[in-house]
């Protein structure tokens, strides 16, 4: 029982990476823009709020610097892809391969760089709960700060007038555009929101574990994308997409701890094949998926 | 189509005065670095070409001995690399300005490093280190192309009249940290963040818990793999779920300080591994297994300097020799625990203790070392079972 | 102000100057690089530019190095002006590795110097299955094929560290993960003695002829490039987009596996678990930048080799990080990308307080062939 609650409290702290960044990607395709340079920004902003708090020592201002890294890239990406109308997937590429070199090159003289002397987290009194206390009470605030901003993003985004003209740009850009919305404002917005991977890779660096290596994301902005899909492009769905994940990584760790006679190679696979798994099941109706996927994904928007 | 196939053709002018211009401005251009790039099959070129250019090339017979280093991971990852770099540094301490030394990091394990390898011979090297397993191929082909240049391989098995290789006994320093694991543990498990399932690794395993159950028979060892040398996420994500399955001791063969701050984070002890990293995570520090290649570096250096240097050996190097050793060993650990571990080091020191003496059994029941038996260096460097006491087994170890 | 104006036609010109623009532009920005870290800027832009191909030996190093970045990039050229976004290259490549692997360990002393052919042809076969995965998953189930391709490059890579790990262990190399040497008579036939240039090269010029001639003056190629640019034209003048799906992925599939092959069976002689050497990613680039034009193709792996060898170089000549290549590539790529929209708008300084830019309907960009060729096409629903 013990081992199920930490299992569970593993998950959600390897989950919360995944869920800050799919939510920020949710923002961006949610208004018709695909930014495959989650991957380029997690790192810039890892090594963003690295180099904060080595040389700050306080986390949140790491945190911000991440968002603000983030932004700043994303900014770059939203200027090409919506105003200069280039093609989204190949700038969303290119700003991937920047990102990763150049926090690589940024990140040298941190490679060696520690941070101070971490504290666990506690729940007053809920955290010592039998098996709900560990599993849940014990994390980094950060961890609550992702589900929060899940509903927050879904009431926005469904309760909010602000959350319904984001949705009709990604639906129909030309249509918003002609009750005068301005759209490639508004895309541009929403793509400033992927701050919210950098957040992501902030919390990688910074909370995860306490170091910088290059290239220390592993993928994790390529899964965020794949979240956002099969989870329907919803708030509630991108969370527990994330946790599911993270729980398979955790998952495969645990079983070859235990022993099992599985090569740990294939244990290895199972995030990856799952995640396939997944995109079929959710895919295999096309009118679900032409149901509850914004139209103009992709689409280049010009007005007029 | 038409358009196409027109653009295309002005495309072709356009990307071929490119490539011309490049061409030209190659050929024209004074030749700022020392040599151009000698075809396999010349010899000569490595030491003749050194003349040319303002640059203050070392000929072969004067000036100082070019010193090149290959790394597979950064200078800064506080590990392998960091510890094979201060060796350098040391040698050039040592020998001054009869040596100078260059290194290359994040030369990966694959066929570009055969590139630059050759280019480290064209830049006038005349010893060259390579400090990790995957290097042994392209190595052994350049040093069969480059007769005259003198190539050091780390961890590897393949010589040659001018290649040699040569390791550190890690696995001493892992079961002297076994020994403290086995008397700090309070949940009689121990923990062991695998890095990749080569023997090394396997004997580190296996001589951490034949370490720990010197002082305590009862000790279980849980091994998770993570499949890199270097990877804090993961090595964070493995650490977590040893700790979940019960483990209170880490021990790691990664190279990074995840594992030990992982422990640090949930109140448990763990171990540095190739350098000290006692201030990553002090309260969670038990001690660290150190590599030092200074001596070796610089006996090297010294053979190749007085003309002693002879290829096709191994050297494998411990405690003994200064190799390997088990340094900042926390206040908390008891001080007769303190006393075990240096009457182990003293006995490596002297050769009076071997780790690797029967009976050893296997973890499913086959005896592999014979009662009263040394097996030797052979033995060691091939091994794929794991000791009593070891979950798990060894990912693809049974097939021989 | 600076206003961008749509041009009344997309101008020829600088659909040539533009790479060219970007190229510079990346120079001026290495240049500052190259300051800021220290460096004398002309020896690094040297060491990148120059230092490559000055002599024999680094000309023939900079073919092996582009050849595979060629050989996938054309596939991917044909995939993604299909409109099919083929992400996972890497995978194919590991996969047409892995099983040009399996059969080149099966030579014996005794085999003829042929043996490299069934080798190569098991690797274009591997990456072409693996390809497949994805067109059916895809096909069937309307699966998006960049998460897909994605997620198999993980796969791959994985499966591939269980055989060298696992049941393709050399059984005489100490138990270290990596499979024998393979013998000589699967080595790929080197061009000349003394290099590691191989018959790659050839097979790679011959491919950017065949696919010129497909893509450009065959019916299928066409086919394929309509598919791509008007979908809707296209299953209107009844061009199966089935047929499209599955012709691009198997053809990238198998110039990616083409690529491992070759990988294995030539300068490595070997599988080890670090054959995914991130070309798959690599081509991507190398396929933009050079216009998905197999001829720009040419040029753009040649490029890309140099920022690669150059940056090795950079590190041991200059003590330049590695860093910088990827830097550099990226950079390129964004540059392109931010100088093509000049081909189909201009700058205009215009002085008057100029409105929101709202042009009206009859300066609005055909989204015809014309510009769509130049701006890749857009890409429609699942």
């Amino acid at each position: 029982m013990d081992q199920l609650a930490l299992l569970v409290a593993a998950t959600l702290n390897s989950g919360t990476v995944l869920a800050f960044a799919a939510l920020g990607l949710l923002i961006n395709e949610r208004a018709g823009v695909v930014n495959l340079g989650a991957e380029g920004m997690m790192l810039v902003a890892a090594i963003a709020g690295f180099a904060t708090a080595v040389h700050t020592g306080n986390d949140w201002l790491a945190f911000g610097a991440g968002a603000f890294a983030g932004a700043v890239l994303a900014a770059a990406f939203g200027v090409l892809a919506i105003w200069l109308n280039t093609n989204q997937y190949a700038t969303g590429l290119a700003l991937s391969l920047f990102g990763a070199g150049f926090s690589a090159f940024v990140g040298i003289r941190y490679t060696q760089e520690k941070l101070g002397e971490q504290y666990s987290f506690h729940v007053p009194g809920l955290a010592d709960v039998a098996f709900v206390g560990p599993a849940f009470f014990r994390q980094h605030p950060m961890v609550y700060l992702a589900i929060l901003l899940t509903i927050a993003i879904a009431w926005f985004l469904y309760r909010s007038r602000a959350g319904l003209v984001l949705r009709a740009v990604g639906e129909s850009p030309e249509s918003a555009h002609a009750l005068g919305y301005p759209v490639r404002t508004i895309r541009l917005a929403a793509v400033v929101f992927g701050a919210l991977c950098g957040v992501a890779g902030a919390y990688v660096s910074v909370v995860y574990t306490h170091l910088w290596v290059e290239g220390m994301t592993a993928g994790k902005g390529w899964i965020a994308l794949a979240l956002t899909t099969f989870a329907t492009w919803r708030p509630a769905r991108i969370l527990l997409g994330a946790y599911l994940f993270g729980g398979v990584t955790m998952l495969q760790l645990q079983l070859q701890g235990e022993g099992v006679q599985i090569s740990s190679q294939f244990l290895t696979m199972l995030p990856y094949l799952a995640t396939i798994l997944v995109l079929v099941l959710i895919s295999r109706n096309a009118s679900f998926i032409r149901v509850n996927m914004p139209a103009s994904i992709g689409k280049p928007f010009f007005p007029g | 189509m038409t358009r196409l196939s027109k653009r295309s053709f002005v495309q072709l002018a356009g990307w071929g005065s490119l490539a011309a211009l490049a061409l030209l401005s190659g050929c024209s251009k004074e030749e700022k670095t020392t040599t151009t790039v000698a075809p396999a099959g010349t010899t000569t070129t490595t030491t003749t070409s050194t003349t040319t250019g303002a640059a203050s090339a070392a000929t072969a017979a004067s000036g100082p001995l070019k010193i090149a280093f290959a790394y597979v991971g950064p200078v800064g990852d506080g590990g392998w690399t960091f510890a094979h770099d201060n060796a350098r540094k040391a040698v050039e301490q040592e020998f001054g300005s009869r040596v100078q030394t260059s290194f290359v990091e994040n030369v990966p394990e694959a066929a570009d490093a055969e590139r630059v390898f050759r280019d480290m011979v064209s830049q006038g090297n005349k010893l060259i280190f390579g400090t990790t397993f995957g290097y042994m191929e392209p190595m052994l082909k350049v040093a069969t192309d480059v007769k005259d240049v003198k190539f050091e391989h780390a961890t590897g098995y393949k010589q040659a009249d001018n290649m040699r290789t040569y390791d550190s006994r890690t696995y001493e320093g892992a079961y002297m940290a076994g020994v403290i694991a086995g008397g700090m543990t309070k949940t009689n498990t121990l923990g062991v963040v695998g890095s990749i399932p080569i023997p090394e690794v396997i004997r580190n395993i296996n001589s951490f818990t034949l370490g720990a159950q010197s002082v305590n028979p009862k000790v279980r060892t849980k091994v998770v793999w993570v499949n890199k040398w270097f990877d804090p996420p993961s090595e964070t994500a493995a650490a977590q779920s040893l700790l979940n399955g019960g483990a209170d001791v880490l021990m790691q063969n990664t190279d990074s300080s995840a594992v030990l701050q992982t422990a640090g984070k949930a109140g448990k002890y763990a171990f540095g591994w190739d350098s000290d990293m006692t201030a990553y995570a002090p309260n969670a520090h038990l001690a660290s297994a150190v590599i030092n290649w200074a001596p070796y570096y610089k006996k090297a250096t010294k053979e190749a300097l007085d003309g002693s240097w002879k290829g096709g050996g191994h050297t494998w190097w411990g405690v003994k020799e200064g190799a390997i050793d088990i340094v900042s060993i926390s206040d908390k650990v008891p001080a007769d625990l303190k006393t075990k571990v240096e009457t182990v080091k003293a006995g490596l020191k002297d050769g009076s203790f071997a780790i690797w003496k029967g009976p050893i059994t296997s973890n499913d029941g086959k005896e592999m070392v014979a009662a009263g038996s040394t097996p030797d260096d052979k033995f060691l460097g091939g091994i794929n079972f794991f000791v009593k006491g070891v979950e798990g087994k060894v990912p693809g170890g049974d097939k021989k | 102000m600076l206003k961008l104006e749509v041009r009344p036609e997309p101008s020829r010109a600088m659909s040539i100057a533009s790479p060219l623009i970007a190229l510079a532009i990346t120079v001026v920005i290495g240049t500052v690089l190259f300051l800021l870290l220290g460096k004398d800027p002309l020896r690094g832009l040297a060491v990148f530019f120059v230092e490559p191909v000055k002599s024999v030996y680094a000309l023939t190093e900079l073919a092996v190095k582009a050849t595979p970045l060629l050989l996938i990039a054309l596939g991917l050229a044909l995939c993604f002006r299909s409109n099919v976004w083929n992400i996972g290259a890497e995978g194919q490549f590991i996969f047409g590795a892995i099983a040009a692997s399996g059969v080149a360990m099966q030579a014996t002393a005794t085999t003829g110097g042929w043996f490299f052919v069934p080798v190569l042809v098991a690797g274009i076969a591997g990456g072409m299955a693996w390809a497949a995965i994805v067109a059916l998953l895809r096909d069937r189930f309307h699966a998006n094929e960049i998460l897909v391709s994605l997620m198999l490059v993980y796969v791959a890579e994985q499966f591939l560290n269980y055989l060298v790990y696992g049941p393709w262990k050399d059984p005489a190399g100490y138990n270290f993960p990596q499979t024998i040497t393979f013998l000589k008579a699967t080595q790929v036939p080197k061009l000349f003695a003394g290099f590691r240039v191989n018959v790659g090269v050839v097979v790679a010029f011959v491919a950017v002829v065949a696919f010129w001639v497909v893509l450009f003056r065959t019916y299928a190629g066409f086919q394929l490039q309509v598919g791509g640019l008007a979908p809707a034209a296209a299953r209107y003048a009844g061009f199966s987009s089935r047929k499209a799906l599955w012709t691009a992925l198997l053809v990238s599939g198998a110039m990616a596996g083409l690529a491992g092959g070759l990988e294995v069976a030539g300068p490595l002689g070997q599988l080890t678990p670090h054959v995914p050497a991130g070309y798959g990613f690599a081509a991507i680039i190398v396929a933009f930048v050079g216009r998905l034009h197999p001829i720009g193709i040419v040029f753009s792996a040649i490029l890309m080799s140099m920022f690669y060898i150059g940056g090795e170089l950079a590190q041991s000549r200059l003590g330049l990080p590695k860093s910088l290549t990827g830097v550099f590539q990226g950079l390129l790529l964004f540059t392109l990308l931010a100088c093509d929209t000049l081909i189909v708008y201009r700058l205009r300084w215009t002085r008057s307080r100029a409105p929101a830019v709202v042009p009206a309907n009859g300066d609005a960009p055909p989204l015809g062939p014309v510009v769509v060729s130049t701006v890749l096409p857009a890409r429609e629903g699942t």
